[in-house]
């Protein structure tokens, strides 16, 4: 049972992880947010229709929904009375409001309430099964999640040269000839599917962390869309089985720790991660004063070179009076600089070396 | 007014008319902010102080939660400026990262809560869509004192904050800070949004702040104004949802509010007189028209030109022929003629009158101008 | 810091992210002058500007306004910001945007009156904008945009005015009335400072020049500055412009009528 559960939570986190990463990088991380409000009503539409939680309806019902929330949206924008920001906002909350009054209103005492759908039930997931044959084949979710996963994958083996220049540019993707616009339809009918897939697991609230977290995270890693994609998976795969562990223990929300763990993961890279982490910016951020403020020593010994006021100009004193620089510091880049081989000094009086001409020449090329 | 006599009715409309007045007014920094969505990341932000207030105090008093909720919506919009600030990530992710991370953090402490064997959690999940059944007298003067506060803190800075709003580069080189003016108007957005997390709910109180906001912003030209229609809006919204769904059973007050919100904004975005979707497309309408009788008029000119035998009269069928124009040339005729600019004749031929020729001739000399 | 110079900047650097946007630049204004700032694009023209108004921070350097810093000269100084950067859909009337230049004069909390609505009166009849003042933002031609902005620096009543490339995409008319206007505050003794994009209006419309690329190539006088050599050594002699001059006349005779480059 608890197999079957880690199993589900692995699919329905790695086929977020997917669409996600490119929901990030298009500047779109919002949209899943509207979206995942948005598809209520379908959802709800579909299952008054049908009755059940486990009919396809549901499925086209969300991904018209999204597509609406889409198209709203859009439509609002261009008549130019609202800008994009509060377009998104008035769209999804009126789509949302709508499916949870049909959910409040209609359905009852049978189990889709609001709690179902803002949390999922992770751990009652497994108790609806398939059968084929006669035989049981496992839980319904986990099938589900697994041809999303695998329609996800599909989507992005086709498609993934488009969407990377289609994300990267815009532009050039046109001239190409790939409709931007077509594409993102795409990853928004991915982004819907997926979300009503993982709702009844994870709630369609925290669709959003799974989607956009474990993206933003890798984002902080990487610089290549490949990695970026696997290691958005990984994450969202360690999170979510971690968050489940934890939840479990707690016998608290399922998708609730999931997403707690995502923002934990998320946090570890905005401090630690080793090139774009907070950490390692300051880190930098200090070695490269000093040798920022070394090469600045150079160009301003080299403008002054030839001028009367050289001897002014080109003293130790003077760096403190007219650079703003405190009399610690400048000593400080003054020894680095000679060090360096950049300057030599006498009697305060600073002069370039040769190593200091090049310095700024290649300084001046950038 | 019968209903209004019953106690609960009145404070339902009473606080719901305050928070659309609060929410309203201050909703219009965060739309002409282009932060609108900032509104959606507070609140949800605020879920897990609410949750925590009550696992610190162990008090359900309401004034305790929202003050848990106002830390915490604080905090995530303060996270979520740093993420921005410090790292490539742009502020639909760092929003997206933060409302969702924030909200499952608040909804693990809150399923971890109603897990333990004690019952006086319960209720704690009105936040979600809000209850405006469950308002309480002291709920109101939160309401009251929390959103005098940030009104009168509004109208102090006034100046500063459209200052800062329209063109902040231009307001710190007079000298005003930006990080300040910031700071408040944050802090301002999520008061407004605290107050109303007991009505409408953490999920849908954005609505509040973006739905009359845009709504007024249809109907006037002047930032003063679109406070004041934004808090009259917000207030019609509130009172109207808070008192369906109090009447209707089964019917919870949040989705009901920003439903009627909704509406305000469907309509103002369809009426206003100047933006308004009919009114322009009114005019479009109007333009095209008067465009098309101008072609009219300066065709049938060409063609008596043309007929230098002095034939001047012609038939609809003719005049067709030569305008590739869609739409009825009867019409357009008629409505030459309504200008006396062109005459029908016994044969049911059309002809220009003198008036028409001079138009017309106006109208060819004016082009020539515009070369 | 040179109290007889209107803006004494010294060894300015500034680095945005750890780049440097500009390097170790002198930048001496004289008052009563009008100055053209002129370089390629990324050179650091508006950065210098932002730079000496304090909007972004200072690597190294500093700026004094005849002879203190800006904080304390604030006053004395008018800037009018790119007109690209603000949301002219903005529920808002052309006065009320001229009136912000009286803010920085009243400071926290205290509100315009009838005397800065008056002055504001008074700088949008100087740009011929009078008639609009009642008029909502977004109805503004780009060319109306900049005048708006100029009225609102006008109402600043300083002594230097910083000006982020005022002719950019503004009609002719616009562009003779700003002019005009700029001559106008020269001969008053004021102090103007432009960036600048058009390289044939240079000598036509102002009598100083910066030319600027990261540092600066030089300085001064027109007649001195504004040369082939110089222009070449700005802009890398890549500028076809250039070319075309050469084979004519030094571009410093020349105080060219033409189309934009």
């Amino acid at each position: 049972m608890i197999g079957e559960i880690i199993l589900i939570a692995i699919l329905v986190s790695a086929a977020c992880a997917i669409p996600g990463v490119f929901l990030v990088l298009r500047k779109m991380a919002l949209m899943s947010d509207a979206i995942s409000h948005a598809v209520l009503p379908g959802i709800v539409i579909g299952f008054l229709m049908t009755r059940s939680l486990s009919s396809p309806l549901l499925f086209v019902g969300a991904v018209g929904t999204g597509l609406l929330t889409v198209i709203l949206t859009e439509s609002l924008v261009k008549t130019g009375l609202v800008k994009e920001d509060a377009a998104i906002g008035l769209v999804f909350p009126a789509l949302f409001s709508i499916g949870v009054i049909l959910v409040s209103r209609y359905t009852g005492n049978v189990h889709l309430d609001i709690d179902a759908v803002l949390l999922g039930e992770l751990v009652f997931a497994p108790l609806d099964r398939i059968s084929f044959l006669g035989y049981d084949i496992g839980p319904r979710t986990a099938w589900v999640m697994g041809i999303i996963l695998l329609l996800n994958i599909g989507v992005l083996a086709l498609f993934f040269k488009e969407m990377k220049i289609a994300t990267f540019d815009p532009g050039l993707s046109k001239s190409l000839g790939f409709s931007p616009v077509l594409l993102q339809y795409i990853l928004m009918i991915s982004v819907s599917i997926t979300t009503v897939g993982a709702f009844d697991a994870v709630g369609s609230i925290l669709v959003v962390a799974l989607m956009i977290a474990p993206a933003t995270t890798a984002y902080l890693l990487t610089d290549d869309l490949k990695t970026m994609i696997i290691l958005s998976v990984i994450i969202g795969i360690v999170s979510s089985v971690l968050g489940f562990l934890i939840a479990w223990a707690l016998d608290a929300s399922a998708a609730g720790a999931m997403a707690s763990m995502c923002g934990v993961a998320f946090l570890l890279a905005f401090l630690f991660a080793p090139d774009r982490g907070l950490l390692s910016q300051i880190r930098r951020k200090h070695s490269q004063k000093l040798e920022f403020a070394v090469t600045m020593l150079t160009i301003h010994l080299s403008h002054h070179r030839s001028e009367k006021q050289c001897d002014l100009e080109c003293h130790e004193q003077h760096l403190t009076e007219h650079i703003n620089w405190d009399r610690h510091f400048a000593s400080q880049v003054v020894r680095k600089a000679i060090g360096d081989g950049m300057i030599s000094s006498s009697q305060g009086l600073l002069k370039l070396t040769q190593a200091g001409e090049q310095n700024v020449k290649t300084a001046m090329m950038e | 007014m019968i209903f209004l006599a019953d106690y609960t009715l009145k404070i339902v409309a009473l606080g719901s008319a305050l928070l659309g007045i609060v929410a309203g007014s201050l909703g219009t920094f965060a739309v002409l902010r282009k932060q609108s969505l900032l509104g959606d990341s507070i609140s949800h932000a605020a879920l897990p102080g609410i949750v925590l207030a009550f696992m610190i105090t162990g008090s359900k008093s309401s004034l305790i939660l929202l003050l848990g909720a106002a830390v915490a919506g604080w905090i995530g919009s303060y996270f979520i400026l740093g993420i921005i600030r410090h790292s490539r990530i742009s502020s639909d992710g760092a929003q997206g990262v933060i409302l969702s991370v924030f909200f499952g953090i608040g909804l693990l402490l809150l399923t971890y809560i109603q897990s333990q064997p004690n019952a006086a959690q319960a209720g704690l999940d009105k936040y979600l869509f809000g209850q405006a059944a469950a308002l309480l007298k002291e709920d109101l003067w939160i309401t009251v004192i929390f959103g005098t506060v940030a009104i009168i803190c509004m109208a102090l800075f006034w100046k500063e904050f459209k200052l800062m709003t329209f063109d902040p580069i231009y307001g710190q080189s007079l000298g005003f800070s930006e990080r300040a003016t910031d700071l408040m108007i944050t802090a301002l957005i999520v008061i407004a949004i605290v107050t109303g997390l007991s009505t409408v709910g953490v999920i849908l109180m954005s609505s509040m702040l973006i739905a009359p906001a845009s709504a007024a912003r249809q109907w006037t030209n002047k930032m003063g104004a679109m406070v004041v229609l934004s808090a009259f809006f917000g207030a019609l919204g509130g009172v109207a949802g808070a008192l369906l769904s109090s009447l209707i059973p089964n019917l919870p007050t949040g989705p009901a509010i920003v439903l009627c919100l909704t509406a305000i904004v469907i309509l103002s975005l369809l009426l206003s007189p100047n933006r308004g979707i009919l009114a322009r497309s009114a005019q479009r309408y109007r333009n095209r028209f008067a465009f098309s009788l101008q072609k009219l008029l300066l065709d049938l000119y060409h063609l008596e030109e043309n007929h230098t035998d002095g034939e001047r009269a012609h038939s609809i069928k003719t005049i067709s022929l030569i305008r590739s124009r869609e739409g009825n040339i009867r019409i357009a005729l008629q409505a030459l003629e309504s200008n006396n600019w062109a005459t029908q004749t016994d044969e049911k031929l059309w002809t220009l009158t003198q008036d028409g020729r001079i138009q017309a001739e106006k109208l060819l000399n004016k082009g020539e101008e515009n070369l | 810091m040179n109290k007889e110079l209107a803006i004494d900047a010294e060894d300015i650097t500034i680095a945005y992210h750890e780049k440097p946007v500009i390097w170790d630049v002198d930048f001496q204004v004289p008052p009563g002058i009008m100055m053209a700032i002129v370089g390629p694009n990324g050179a650091g023209k508006s950065t210098l500007l932002k730079g000496i108004l304090g909007l972004v921070k200072l690597t190294a350097g500093k700026v004094g306004i005849f002879g203190d810093t800006y904080e304390r000269q604030r006053k004395l100084v008018g800037y009018v910001p790119q007109r690209t950067g603000v949301d002219w859909d903005f529920p808002t009337t052309v006065l009320d945007v001229v009136l912000m230049g009286t803010y920085g004069r009243l400071g926290w909390i205290k509100r315009p009156g009838k005397t800065e609505i008056y002055q504001a009166t008074e700088a949008l009849e100087k740009v011929g904008m009078r008639d609009y003042s009642t008029r909502q933002i977004s109805q503004l031609s780009g060319g109306q945009q900049q005048r708006v902005f100029l009225a609102r620096a006008l109402t600043q009543d300083a002594e230097i005015f910083l000006m982020d490339e005022p002719f950019q995409g503004v009609d002719a008319a616009t562009e003779r009335t700003i002019i005009a206007i700029l001559k106008e505050l020269k001969h008053a003794g004021k102090t103007v400072v432009a960036v600048h994009h058009d390289l044939q209006t240079v000598p036509e419309y102002f009598d100083w020049v910066t030319l600027l690329n990261v540092r600066r190539i030089a300085g001064g006088p027109v007649k001195e500055i504004f040369t082939n050599e110089n222009l070449r050594k700005t802009y890398g002699g890549k500028l076809s412009f250039l070319e075309e001059k050469e084979s004519s006349s030094p571009v410093e005779i020349t105080p060219s009528k033409g189309e934009q480059p």
